[in-house]
């Protein structure tokens, strides 16, 4: 078989409809699968730490070692005393890639371009 | 400063004592290896003698949330504010216990301890969500701050609203950089210090003061 790398890039619309714990769930059921996930719209800073918590209990000795991920930074909001008063909830993330750690490594980060490196197993 | 303020600060000192006023719970949080340890083991020293747990330039030797109450910052002015400061493992998106071989550790501690190390990321998660009043963002000058764990870690602090000082350490390292961090996060104050050498920490206490107070 040939050697590859299988990568989902997931729309904005189909994420809109999962809940955060379906949408944590299926990245790393995909990341842990061995798959890359791009998502057209990021998480929400409360979907990224439970992300990063729900990692950290999935990692095992010479098995999952946890994820790389790779996003831009929010552009900056418009009417930041409202955004303040009434708490940043709307997610100002950006196209998103996940992958294995172990895999997935980043070679360039700025704040207009990111560029990566995918190993197969 | 006129002795009206002064008055009226120690006045509202006293009452704070007096009435029991929660203390705000300052949590150190960054990358592994940011230097988060010895930071808090200095501010404790300097203000109540006492040390809080061992650094190492091996990553996550912290690997439970350590916490100091009652500690009590005052600047020149005899502003003051009394805090618990929290020094937490270092967040990262993933751990492998090869990290830890390759510093020489039998694989079976190393083991134990990549285990405990996700522990203790769960575990800060968790304290910033639930437990966490403010937040000192400690940043390796030396290092790129653009980091997607820092911009994740950040974006999560402001989501919760909470105040945030930025720490770019290691300020005596040749190659150290506190410009690239101040125009990553332009939001934020960004101080810069050698917790090490204890270069402008009195500075930071400043921004403590009226950060958090
Ligand atoms: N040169 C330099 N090294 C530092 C400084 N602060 C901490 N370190 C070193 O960085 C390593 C990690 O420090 P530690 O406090 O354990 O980092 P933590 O993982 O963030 O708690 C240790 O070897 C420290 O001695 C600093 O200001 N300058
Ligand atoms: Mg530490």
């Amino acid at each position: 078989m040939i050697q590859g790398v299988q990568l989902d890039l997931i729309s904005e619309e189909r994420l809109a409809r999962l809940t955060s714990m379906e949408k944590i769930r299926l990245i790393l059921d995909e990341v842990m699968a061995g798959n890359i996930v791009v998502l057209e719209k990021g998480l929400s800073p409360e979907e990224s730490s439970r992300l990063i918590e729900m990692t950290m209990m999935e990692i095992s000795p010479d098995g999952f070692a946890g994820i790389e991920m790779e996003t831009y930074p929010a552009r900056s909001q418009g009417g930041g005393l409202l955004a303040r008063l009434f708490g940043n909830k709307e997610s100002p993330s950006r196209l998103t890639v996940i992958g294995p750690a172990n895999q997935l490594k980043m070679l360039r980060k700025e704040r207009d371009l990111i560029s990566a490196w995918v190993s197969s197993r | 400063m006129d002795i009206l303020t002064k008055a009226r600060k120690r006045l509202s000192r006293f009452l704070r004592v007096f009435f029991k006023k929660k203390r705000s719970r300052i949590g150190i949080y960054g990358p592994p290896n940011a230097g988060k340890t010895t930071l808090a083991n200095r501010i404790v020293r300097d203000w109540t003698g006492d040390a809080l747990g061992p650094v190492s330039e091996i990553p996550h030797e912290t690997r439970r949330a350590r916490r100091k109450e009652d500690v009590t910052i005052t600047n020149g002015d005899g502003d003051s504010i009394v805090i618990d400061i929290v020094d937490t493992p270092g967040v990262t998106t993933k751990i492998d216990y090869h990290e830890f071989t390759e510093y020489g550790i039998e694989k079976e501690e190393a083991v134990k301890r990549a285990r405990e190390a996700t522990e203790g990321v769960a575990e800060a998660m968790h304290w910033l969500r639930e437990d966490i009043d403010g937040v000192i963002y400690m940043l390796d000058a030396t290092l790129d701050p653009f980091a997607q764990v820092n911009i994740m870690m950040v974006g999560i602090i402001e989501s919760r609203n909470l105040p945030v000082v930025i720490v770019a350490n290691k300020i005596d390292l040749p190659d150290a950089s506190p410009a690239r961090i101040k125009s990553a996060f332009p939001q934020h104050p960004v101080i810069s210090i050698s917790g090490l050498e204890g270069k402008n920490v009195d500075e930071l206490y400043d921004k403590m003061i009226e950060f958090f107070g």
